[in-house]
């Protein structure tokens, strides 16, 4: 990488600061919404008067609404998003603690996609017009309109009930036993998210095979294999990334509904628990958190499409 | 001469569209031996491009086939291979270069591995001596620096530099033949001179024998050894270079060298040949270029004229061919 | 997802059978809807109708669906269910639409600090996971159909407003813009009288595809228990009532599962048949 590649990767996250910056404003603005009285909403259960005065303070709730902002930001640079009304504790750290079953699920559901996706994509396109090319036409069609929850349910009608594969729901303690848990609700993931990737991937090695480089990979003599595994995939995974960032804000949705069918202890189901225990401030902060995580790895996927595609301009 | 190391004959390339065929090449035949350079000369659409794809069987759309009697090179017979059989060949023994060096250069992949790649293909090397040959490559083609060129992206060459790339990838299977399609159209005047140098070096060191696809007789006169015209997607003229350029016989050639802008320097406007060639699915019965021709006769309109040895070395399909240079 | 680019795809998908996918997608919807309006003659059960007798039935020639843990009729839920989720699906497209035709119209139009502002607002709104969003204001306002329609509005009118303001900031410059605005016709005629119409085509399209996601949408915010409430009969909510009972009662949720399906494939081949024809058109 050149020095200009890395001062790229090092000046980018600076212009994301607006954006999040608007996250914290649409957060405020959702918090401000709750009915109620904003300090009792903060603490939870713990409003006695006196801590009822000290919350007034700290956010300035007395000052205009924009001083309240103000407050408001400085307390969540500080790690601050007021307390769990369900388990007395700060949000910020709860949510924290929830993040690495969503992470490993969204993980996991983009790493078997690709391997469901990569191999359909190539036989749909090697046989375009075919039994085969139609049949997995029909595969994404019908992908693009399963709802997650009852995917799901059927796999575990047929893994865990029928064959006893897998868990029904839950999380393990150890690697082994989380990854074990953790097979059908990426699969459940997967298989929608392959649907997408399978449209796209295939019109792109369909517009790749037609490349003028490919035609002069196969004058020196190269192998239709060769050409595909050394020039025609890697040429249609940039597209593909950038698809993979764009659907991230779906992905993440997935995962609400998928932690929540298998009891997965992650964001998604604090956040759905959250909402049925009005805890408020722990959904605002989930929210807030997952979409920084969405520009987060939107910005991710842009610099690794200026590693993987050497073309790409660099201001 | 001995036995050339290309020999073509009747190579045809035909389209199949609906119900029905289009020929698109007819019937070529040519020899092309150790060391010489062709020309092949034509308007865009004659079949020149289709003709050379046809003759590395790597024809750009599913319709089109390859028909002929034979096309021998280095004791196989192009026709009879099957695709696996083909593929061996393709790269080490017919090269082919193209015109627009951007588009033909994978552009996620360093141009040292481009070139690595078809010498560790076809010569077996490991993956460091197919980078040192290829450096070695890459300074033979004239690109300075190379060891630290070998490593970037083609979007890092200039145009110029990158059909220099294009053509070390080519060389780097160390083919006997290469064809080269339009090298360089898309390049500017100063830079296509280099690039003629550049080929014309290479022949005289690998003893390499090339086909020069060009619409340019300028670019043709320059390099070639011999000179092959097609029109319509027939060949109508195939002789030496000195022969072609002083005395062409077919009505076409002269008429082609003299819209050429260097045979008319004082000319207020230029010379063209009026007209323009027949759709290649509504052909005449007789000579393709009849409708042209100033030296037309009846007998033209009815039967196609066949490509005739008419002095040693010089072939000619006209039924009125010119007897001195130049048109009357 | 992004549907947009989902559109885009499907219409670099050419099959050149638009005709057929259209045809079998607006069968497969008219046919949901017929099943919808007459709901009260083709079901053979009433849906809240329990029968302690036959609680958890496997699907049989008189309960074709089998019975839920009430013993209620499936077949009869998932039928008058259609009047739910196609409500759903109708009204969730229609606001967002409508929201998003009129802020994405006024700021293409308007321009510059207007449209800068809404700009930066759309990607804010877009930098949320779309679900998450909805949920969070679904908390402020509380579980039911009308917060599912006012959080759809509040999320979805930026892929509309996108669409919209695009076009109207082609059209600005078209020849008839300046005509009609020489023609001394107020601004409000101009944009909603002139440019508005010939710019909806798009997301009239795209609303199709869109329906798919809507559909989706509310039977997993039902799913969830925060859409529809019971015993109302929507096919999310039944789907997670069967949950309980996957491992003795399959057809439960099964069945109500496979309508969502349906449906949502009807509208997805209903958008890839339009897009396709006219995809082959211009």
């Amino acid at each position: 990488m050149s020095l200009a590649r890395y001062r790229f990767v090092l000046i980018r996250p600076l212009q994301l600061l607006p954006v999040l910056l608007g996250i914290s404003i649409i957060t405020f603005v959702l918090v401000r919404s709750i009915p109620g009285d904003p300090a009792r909403v903060l603490l939870g259960a713990r409003s006695t008067p006196d801590a009822i005065q000290k919350i007034r303070a700290q956010f300035g709730l007395d000052e205009p609404i924009w001083v309240q902002y103000l407050y408001f930001l400085k307390n969540l640079l500080n790690g601050d998003l007021g307390k769990s009304l369900l388990y007395k504790v700060d949000a910020l750290p709860l949510i924290a603690s929830r993040i690495e079953p969503t992470l490993m699920l969204v993980l996991g559901s983009v790493a078997l996609a690709l391997l469901i996706a990569v191999p359909l994509a190539i036989l749909a396109a090697r046989s375009k017009g075919g039994w085969a090319d139609n049949l997995i036409r029909l595969f994404t069609t019908a992908g693009l309109g399963l709802p997650a929850f009852w995917l799901g349910l059927m796999l575990i009608l047929l893994f865990s009930v029928h064959w006893g594969l897998f868990p029904v729901s839950g999380y393990g303690r150890t690697w082994a036993d989380k990854l074990h848990h953790l097979v059908l609700p990426c699969l459940t993931i997967a298989l929608a998210l392959s649907a997408v990737l399978v449209r796209n991937l295939r019109a792109s090695i369909l517009l790749e095979m037609q490349a003028d480089h490919v035609t002069a990979a196969r004058a020196r003599g190269l192998g239709e294999g060769a050409i595909l595994r050394r020039h025609v995939l890697p040429n249609s995974m940039v597209p593909t990334i950038n698809l993979l960032a764009v659907n991230i804000g779906w992905l993440i949705s997935g995962t609400v509904v998928i932690e929540s069918l298998f009891s997965l202890p992650g964001v998604g189901q604090l956040l759905v628990r959250g909402i049925f225990t009005r805890d408020y401030m722990v959904v605002q902060g989930v929210a807030m958190v997952l979409a920084c995580a969405t520009v987060a790895v939107n910005f991710l996927a842009d610099v690794a499409t200026t590693v993987l595609d050497p073309r790409v301009k660099i201001q | 001469m001995t036995t050339p190391l290309l020999q073509v004959r009747g190579l045809s390339v035909i389209a199949r569209t609906g119900q029905r065929d289009i020929t698109l090449v007819d019937r070529l035949s040519f020899d092309l031996g150790e060391g010489e350079i062709l020309g092949l000369v034509g308007e865009s659409g004659s079949g020149k491009t289709l003709a050379c794809r046809g003759l590395m069987r790597l024809l750009p759309a599913p319709n089109l086939r390859v028909e002929g009697q034979s096309v021998r090179l280095a004791g196989h017979d192009l026709l009879q291979l099957d695709e696996a059989g083909m593929r061996r060949l393709r790269g080490r023994e017919l090269g082919m270069i193209f015109q627009n060096p951007s588009s033909h250069l994978d552009p996620l992949m360093r141009i040292g591995e481009q070139i690595a790649e078809g010498i560790r293909l076809h010569q077996g090397a490991s993956r460091r001596e197919a980078r040192a040959e290829a450096i070695e490559v890459l300074r033979q083609v004239g690109i300075p620096d190379p060891q630290s060129r070998v490593d970037n992206y083609p979007h890092e060459f200039s145009g110029g530099m990158r059909q220099r790339a294009m053509i070390a990838v080519a060389l780097g299977c160390n083919p006997r033949v290469l064809i080269a399609d339009e090298p360089t159209t898309a390049l500017d005047v100063t830079v296509q001179a280099q690039i003629l140098r550049l080929l014309l070096e290479l022949r005289d060191r690998r003893g390499l024998s090339m086909i020069l696809i060009s619409h340019d007789l300028g670019v043709v006169a320059q390099t070639c050894d011999s000179i092959a015209v097609m029109y319509a997607g027939r060949l109508c003229e195939h002789g030496a270079k000195h022969e072609m350029l002083a005395r062409p016989r077919h009505p076409y050639s002269a008429g082609l060298l003299a819209c050429h802008p260097a045979a008319q320097p004082e000319a207020v406007r230029m010379t063209t040949i009026a007209g323009q060639p027949p759709l290649l699915d509504d052909l005449p019965a007789g000579c393709r270029f009849e409708s042209r021709c100033p030296q037309a006769m009846p007998l033209c309109r009815q039967q196609l004229p066949e490509l005739l040895e008419a002095s040693p070395g010089h072939r000619l399909a006209c039924h009125t061919p010119l007897l001195a240079g130049g048109l009357s | 997802m992004s549907a947009t680019f989902a559109l885009r795809v499907r219409l670099a998908w050419n099959l050149g059978n638009g005709r057929l996918t259209l045809y079998c997608g607006l069968a497969i919807v008219l046919g949901w809807c017929l099943l919808a309006l007459c709901a009260p003659w083709v079901a053979p059960f009433d849906p809240l109708l329990q029968n302690g007798d036959l609680r958890l039935a496997e699907p049989s020639l008189a309960h074709p669906f089998g019975t839920d843990n009430f013993g209620r009729d499936v077949l009869s839920r998932v039928i008058w269910g259609a009047r739910v989720d196609l409500q759903m699906a109708l009204i969730g497209v229609i606001f967002p639409f409508l929201l998003g035709t009129c802020i994405g119209a006024v700021s293409g139009y308007v321009g510059v600090w207007l449209d800068n502002a809404c700009m930066r607002l759309i990607d804010i709104v877009l930098a949320f996971p779309f679900l998450v969003l909805m949920l969070a204001i679904m908390a402020i306002l509380g579980p039911g159909l009308g917060s599912f329609y006012i959080a759809m509005a509040l999320v979805g009118w930026v892929s509309y407003a996108r669409l919209i303001r695009s076009q109207i900031l082609v059209l600005k410059q078209s020849d008839f813009a300046l005509a009609a605005r020489s023609l001394g016709f107020s601004h409000r005629r101009t944009l909603f009288g002139h440019l508005l119409p010939n710019a909806l085509f798009g997301s009239v399209v795209f609303c199709m595809s869109d329906a798919v996601l809507v559909l989706l949408n509310g039977a997993a915010v039902s799913y969830l228990g925060l859409g529809v409430q019971p015993p109302t009969p929507e096919w999310g909510t039944m789907v997670a009532e069967g949950q309980s009972f996957i491992t003795s009662a399959w057809w439960i949720c099964t069945f109500p599962g496979l309508a969502v399906v349906t449906l949502a494939m009807g509208f997805s081949l209903l958008a890839d048949g339009v897009a396709e024809r006219l995809g082959d058109r211009s």
